[in-house]
C-alpha cells in the first residue's frame, strides 16, 4: 500500500468499502476483526475472525491450527504406555483425566481389569484433575467479564489441588501416573486426611464464587440469555460435558457410561440446567466443582484396600482389535478410537477431543451477538487450546 | 467387562434395525457383547446410516467421525533410524498394497475408511459406522446435513487423508496452513522428526544401574513364554 | 533582583504550574501504589510487589523508569501527530481540574466563582484524546475503543451535572472554596456541630456522582472502552513507552481529583470542625491532610468497586445512564429545589 498513489489508495478504499457494505439500509460498513491468534479471551492461540456490523457480529469463523501437534500421527511410532506421555498434554489442565480412557482402552482390547483399589484412585485423581481444570474456568470467567478479583481465589485454592496430585502422583501437571494394569504406586501417607481438609477449602471457594459472581447482577445482566444453546443443537453439534448439561440435556458418562471406574459405586448427583445460555454454563460448572469434591470425599471413605496393579508383562502387547473407550473428562467427553495390529505400538489412535466439539459450534452461536458477547461465549463455552488443537 | 452377556439384545436390536432399513446397504456388523458395535455401509447408504440411527435408533448425539489408513507404515515404528528414499517408500507401499490390507472388525475392501460413531443420549447406546472410501477418486459424502457438528470432522478428515467429501460447503484446511502439500495422517507420510533423528525409547531396555544387563532381557522372554 | 523584574503575577502562576505537575505524578503514585498495588493484592490473597524498597514501595518509580526507557514506537500507519498529541490532551484535562479543588482556605489555585461547572467542563476534553487516541492509532480495537469511550463518557457526564446540579441549590453557589463554606456553616435540623456534609442530605447525588466518576475513568463496571480481555486496552492498546505512563499518570490522576472534587462537594472539603475558616496558618497546614484522608477514602471506594464488579455491555451501560441515573438525579434536584423553597 504504501507505494500507491493517493488516487489509487481511495480507489482501493472505496471498492473494499462497497464489498463489504452489508447494512445498505444505513449505509454503514462492515469490518473484518481478527480476535486472536494473540488475544487475552482466547487462552492460547484460537484465532476468530469476526465480520462485524457496527458492534453486531455478521459471522464469526474460528481458525485453530496455531498449537496443532500432529498427536495423532505421534501416537502411530510409540508404544503404548509412552503415548500416556503425549495425551496427559491434550488438556493440559486436566491431565491425568486424559490418561484414562487411553489406559481403559488399552485394557479393554487385553482384557485387562486393575485391581479395585487401582480403580478408586484412578477415579479420586481423575475427580481432583476435575477440579483443579474448572477452578480455573470458575475464576477465569470473571476476568473476561471484567472482575479481576476471582480469578486469584481460583489460583489459590486450585493450588492446594495441585499439590495433592503432586504429592500422590509426582507430577503437578502431567502426572504421567496411570499404567495399563493399575497405576504406578499407592497414596502416600497421610494424603487421605489431608485430601478431606482440601474438599472442605473446595466448598468453601464454591461458596464464596457463588456469591462473588452468580449473585452478582451485572454477572447475570452479562450472561443470561446470552449464546443460548438448545439441546437438540448442542446435540447435533456433538456438545458434551457441562456444555451440554446446561442445555437441559442430562447426559453424564461418569453415570451413564460402562466405565470399571468406581462413580457408580458411589451417591452422586448430576447437574443439569434447562436455559443453555452463558449462565447456566457457569452454574453447571460451579455446581459440578462441589460435586467433585463430595464424589472424591465419598470414595474416599469407601477406599477399598489390595493391590494396585495386576498382572501384566513387563513389554506390552496389545492384541489385534478396535476399542473405543470415552470418559467425561473435565471439558466434556474424551474419547480414544484405538485400532491395535498386536504391536507394541498402537496402529491408530483417533483422539476424541471434547473442545473440538465444544468449539465447532461457535460461528452458529456467535451470529449476530454483539462484540462483548463473544468474549463471554467463548468464555462460557470454556475450551483448552490444546484439547481443539491436539 | 465382568458378567459381559453372552448375548446383548439392545445392541443386536440396533442391526436388526439398520439391517431392516438399509437392505444391502449394510455390508457387515461386528458386536462386542456389552461393549459396542460396528456396522460397515456401503456408500450410497453412508448418509441413510446417519439418518436411520438419528431419527430411528435415537442417536442424536455426533461423537466423532475419522479415517482410518489401513495401509501397513512403510517406515515401521521408525525404530531402526533407516532413511528411506521416495522410490524405497512408494515400492514398499506398493508391494503392501498388493500383499492385501488387513483390515478391523467388518472387514473392508479399500485403503481408506471412514470412521465415524453416534451416540445415544437417552438409551446411552452408541455405534461405529464404517465406510469404504473407493481408491479411485477418494470421495466420501458428506454428513452436513444429518449433523452440523460433521463439518470440522470432514475437513479434518479432508487435509489428514485427502478424502474429499460431497456437499460440504468449505472443504478448506483446518489445522494445517493453507499451502501445506500431503495428507499428514496417511501412513506414507513420513514423520519427519523420526527421520531426522530415529527414536531411542521405542523399547525401553536399557538396564537399571547396578543391574546386570542380561536381566532384562530374561524377563521379557519369560513373559512372552 | 530577579523577583523585582517579574510581576508577582508570573511568579505565582509558576508556583501554581509547578505545584500542580508536581502533585499529578505524586498523586498517581499514591494511588496507584495504595490501591492498585497493595489494596487490589491483599483483596486477592497475594502480597502485590515486594521487592523494590520497603514493601514494594517503589515498584511504580521503578516501572516509570522501565516506561521511560523504551522506545518510542509508532505504528506504521499512524497519525504521527495526532497520536502523539492525545495522551497530552487527556493529561491536560486532568491538569485543568486540579485548579480549582481547594486544599486550604487559601490553598486554592483559582478559586474561581463558577468552579464546579468549570470542573466538569474540562473533565470533557479528556473524551477528546481518547478519541484522538482511538483514531490515530490506525488499529480497529483501538478505534471501537474510542468509539465506546466517545459514547460512555458523553452518556455519563450528564448524570454527573445532574447530581452536582443538588449540591449547587443546597450550598447557593458554584465556587467550591463557597461550598465547602457553606458545608461547615450548614445545620442539619438545627444542630451544627459537625457542619452539613453534603453527603447527609444529598446521599442519592453522592452516589451518582460516584457511579458517573467511575464511569468518566473507564474503570470497572464501566470499563467497556478499555476492556483488556475484549477489546485488549481499547484506545491504549498501541501506547507503550512513556506514551503509556501519560496515559496511566492521567488515570490516576484524574481518579485522584474526581475524588478529590467529590470529598469537596459532599465531605466538606478540608474542613473539618474546629479549624479556622478565614484562612488561619493552622487550618492551611491541616487543610491538605484533612483533604488527603476524604480523598483516600472516596477513592478506596472507587478501586473497591473497580476491583470486584464485572463490567456491563455497551447497551447496558447506556441503558444504565440515560433509564435509570438520569431520571433519578432529577428526581433528586426537584425534591431540593422545593425542600430549599418550602424550609
Amino acid at each position: 500500500m504504501n507505494t500507491l498513489t493517493e488516487r489509487q489508495k481511495l480507489a482501493y478504499i472505496a471498492g473494499q468499502a462497497a464489498e463489504a457494505r452489508i447494512n445498505v439500509e444505513l449505509e454503514t460498513e462492515g469490518m473484518t476483526l481478527n480476535i486472536g491468534p494473540q488475544h487475552p479471551a482466547t487462552h492460547g492461540t484460537l484465532r476468530v475472525v469476526a465480520k462485524l456490523d457496527g458492534e453486531q457480529v455478521v459471522s464469526a469463523n474460528p481458525v485453530m491450527g496455531y498449537m496443532h501437534r500432529g498427536y495423532e500421527k505421534l501416537t502411530e511410532v510409540r508404544t503404548y504406555p509412552q503415548v500416556t506421555t503425549l495425551v496427559n498434554r491434550i488438556d493440559w489442565l486436566g491431565s491425568f483425566a486424559n490418561e484414562v480412557p487411553f489406559i481403559l482402552a488399552a485394557e479393554q482390547l487385553m482384557e485387562v481389569e486393575a485391581p479395585p483399589r487401582a480403580q478408586w484412585i484412578r477415579t479420586i485423581l481423575f475427580e481432583l484433575s476435575r477440579i483443579a481444570n474448572v477452578a480455573l474456568f470458575l475464576g477465569d470467567m470473571g476476568v473476561q467479564l471484567g472482575a479481576i478479583t476471582p480469578v486469584f481465589y481460583a489460583f489459590r485454592d486450585r493450588e492446594y489441588v495441585l499439590n495433592l496430585i503432586e504429592s500422590a502422583t509426582g507430577g503437578r501437571f502431567h502426572p504421567n501416573f496411570d499404567r495399563i494394569g493399575g497405576i504406578k504406586d499407592d497414596l502416600p501417607k497421610g494424603w487421605i486426611e489431608e485430601t478431606r481438609g482440601v474438599m472442605v477449602k473446595v466448598r468453601r471457594f464454591c461458596d464464596e464464587l457463588e456469591e462473588l459472581i452468580l449473585g452478582n447482577p451485572i454477572f447475570a445482566a452479562r450472561t443470561r440469555g446470552v449464546g443460548v444453546i438448545p439441546g437438540e443443537t448442542a446435540l447435533h453439534y456433538g456438545l458434551s460435558g457441562a456444555n451440554l448439561r446446561a442445555s437441559g440435556v442430562d447426559w453424564d458418562l461418569r453415570r451413564d457410561g460402562a466405565s470399571p471406574l468406581a462413580w457408580n459405586q458411589v451417591d452422586w448427583k448430576v447437574w443439569t440446567h434447562p436455559d443453555g445460555d452463558s449462565f447456566a454454563r457457569y452454574w453447571v460448572r460451579l455446581q459440578e466443582t462441589r460435586e467433585a469434591s463430595y464424589i472424591v470425599e465419598k470414595l474416599l471413605d469407601g477406599l477399598p484396600s489390595g493391590p494396585i496393579m495386576a498382572k501384566v508383562p513387563r513389554i506390552i502387547k496389545v492384541p489385534q482389535g478396535e476399542a473405543w473407550v470415552s470418559t467425561e473428562n473435565p471439558l466434556g467427553e474424551m474419547g480414544y478410537y484405538v485400532v491395535s495390529k498386536g504391536d507394541l505400538g498402537p496402529f491408530r489412535v483417533k483422539i476424541r477431543s471434547a473442545s473440538f466439539n465444544n468449539i465447532s459450534i461457535v460461528p452458529w452461536v456467535l451470529k449476530g451477538v454483539y462484540v462483548p458477547d463473544i468474549i463471554t461465549i467463548l468464555a462460557s463455552l470454556y475450551f483448552i487450546l490444546g484439547d481443539i488443537d491436539r | 467387562m465382568v458378567g459381559t452377556p453372552e448375548v446383548d439384545h439392545a445392541r443386536q436390536h440396533l442391526i436388526d434395525v439398520l439391517r431392516a432399513e438399509l437392505g444391502a446397504g449394510l455390508i457387515d456388523t461386528y458386536l462386542k457383547p456389552g461393549l459396542d458395535v460396528w456396522a460397515r455401509v456401503s456408500p450410497d447408504a453412508w448418509c441413510r446410516a446417519a439418518e436411520v440411527c438419528r431419527d430411528k435408533l435415537h442417536m442424536r448425539y455426533f461423537c466423532f467421525l475419522s479415517a482410518v489408513d489401513w495401509l501397513p507404515s512403510p517406515f515401521g515404528k521408525s525404530e531402526d533410524g533407516v532413511s528411506r528414499t521416495g522410490d524405497e517408500v512408494r515400492a514398499l507401499t506398493a508391494a503392501n498394497l498388493a500383499e492385501g490390507l488387513d483390515h478391523g472388525y467388518c472387514g473392508g475392501d479399500t485403503r481408506f475408511q471412514l470412521i465415524a460413531r453416534l451416540h445415544s443420549v437417552t438409551t446411552h447406546l452408541g455405534i461405529h459406522l464404517k465406510m469404504d472410501v473407493s481408491d479411485s477418486d477418494l470421495t466420501a459424502p458428506s454428513w452436513i446435513r444429518a449433523f452440523a457438528g460433521a463439518n470440522w470432522h470432514e475437513r479434518e478428515v479432508h487435509e489428514m487423508f485427502g478424502i474429499v467429501f460431497t456437499g460440504h460447503p468449505n472443504m478448506a484446511n483446518l489445522y494445517l496452513p493453507g499451502d501445506f502439500v500431503g495428507h499428514p495422517l496417511r501412513k506414507d507420510f513420513p514423520l519427519l522428526a523420526r527421520e531426522v533423528k530415529p527414536w531411542p525409547g521405542l523399547v525401553d531396555v536399557e538396564p537399571m544401574p547396578g543391574e546386570p544387563a542380561g536381566e532384562e532381557d530374561g524377563e521379557v522372554s519369560g513373559e512372552e513364554a | 533582583m530577579i523577583a523585582v523584574a517579574l510581576s508577582d503575577y508570573w511568579v505565582q502562576t509558576a508556583i501554581k504550574t509547578g505545584v500542580v505537575l508536581a502533585v499529578i505524578p505524586t498523586a498517581a503514585l499514591i494511588l496507584g501504589y495504595v490501591f492498585l498495588l497493595k489494596m487490589m493484592s491483599h483483596m486477592q490473597s497475594r502480597l502485590g510487589p515486594m521487592e523494590a524498597g520497603p514493601h514494594g514501595l517503589l515498584q511504580l518509580v521503578a516501572d516509570g523508569l522501565k516506561f521511560i526507557q523504551k522506545e518510542d514506537l509508532f505504528p506504521d500507519r499512524a497519525d504521527r501527530f495526532v497520536f502523539a498529541a492525545a495522551p497530552l490532551v487527556v493529561l491536560c484535562s486532568t491538569f485543568l481540574l486540579y485548579v480549582v479543588v481547594p486544599a486550604g482556605p487559601t490553598l486554592i489555585v483559582e478559586d474561581l466563582s463558577t468552579g464546579v461547572f468549570y470542573a466538569l467542563a474540562v473533565s470533557s476534553i479528556s473524551v477528546l484524546g481518547v478519541l484522538m487516541a482511538g483514531w490515530a492509532s490506525a488499529n480497529k480495537y483501538s478505534l471501537m475503543g474510542g468509539l465506546r469511550a466517545a459514547g460512555q463518557l458523553i452518556a455519563y457526564e450528564l448524570p454527573m451535572v445532574l447530581a452536582v446540579v443538588g449540591v449547587v441549590i443546597q450550598a447557593g453557589t458554584l465556587s467550591l472554596q463557597g461550598i465547602v463554606t457553606s458545608q461547615a456553616n450548614g445545620e442539619i435540623f438545627g444542630i451544627g456541630l459537625i457542619g452539613n456534609p453534603f453527603i447527609l442530605t444529598q446521599f442519592v447525588g453522592f452516589a451518582i456522582f460516584l457511579m458517573a466518576t467511575q464511569a468518566e475513568l473507564t474503570q470497572p463496571p464501566f470499563d467497556m472502552p478499555v476492556a483488556e480481555s475484549e477489546i485488549v486496552g481499547g484506545y491504549q492498546v498501541e501506547y507503550t513507552g512513556f506514551r503509556f505512563l501519560i496515559f496511566f499518570i492521567g488515570e490516576f490522576g484524574t481518579a485522584f481529583v474526581f475524588a478529590g472534587i467529590a470529598a469537596t462537594l459532599f465531605l466538606g472539603g478540608w474542613y473539618v470542625p474546629g479549624l479556622d475558616l478565614d484562612g488561619g496558618f493552622l487550618s492551611n497546614l491541616i487543610g491538605p491532610g484533612v483533604l488527603f484522608a476524604k480523598i483516600m477514602l472516596v477513592a478506596f471506594l472507587i478501586f473497591w468497586v473497580r476491583f470486584t464488579y464485572p463490567r456491563l455491555r455497551e447497551d447496558q451501560l447506556q441503558t444504565f445512564a440515560w433509564k435509570y441515573l438520569i431520571p433519578i438525579s432529577l428526581l433528586n434536584i426537584l425534591a431540593t429545589a422545593v425542600l430549599k423553597v418550602v424550609l
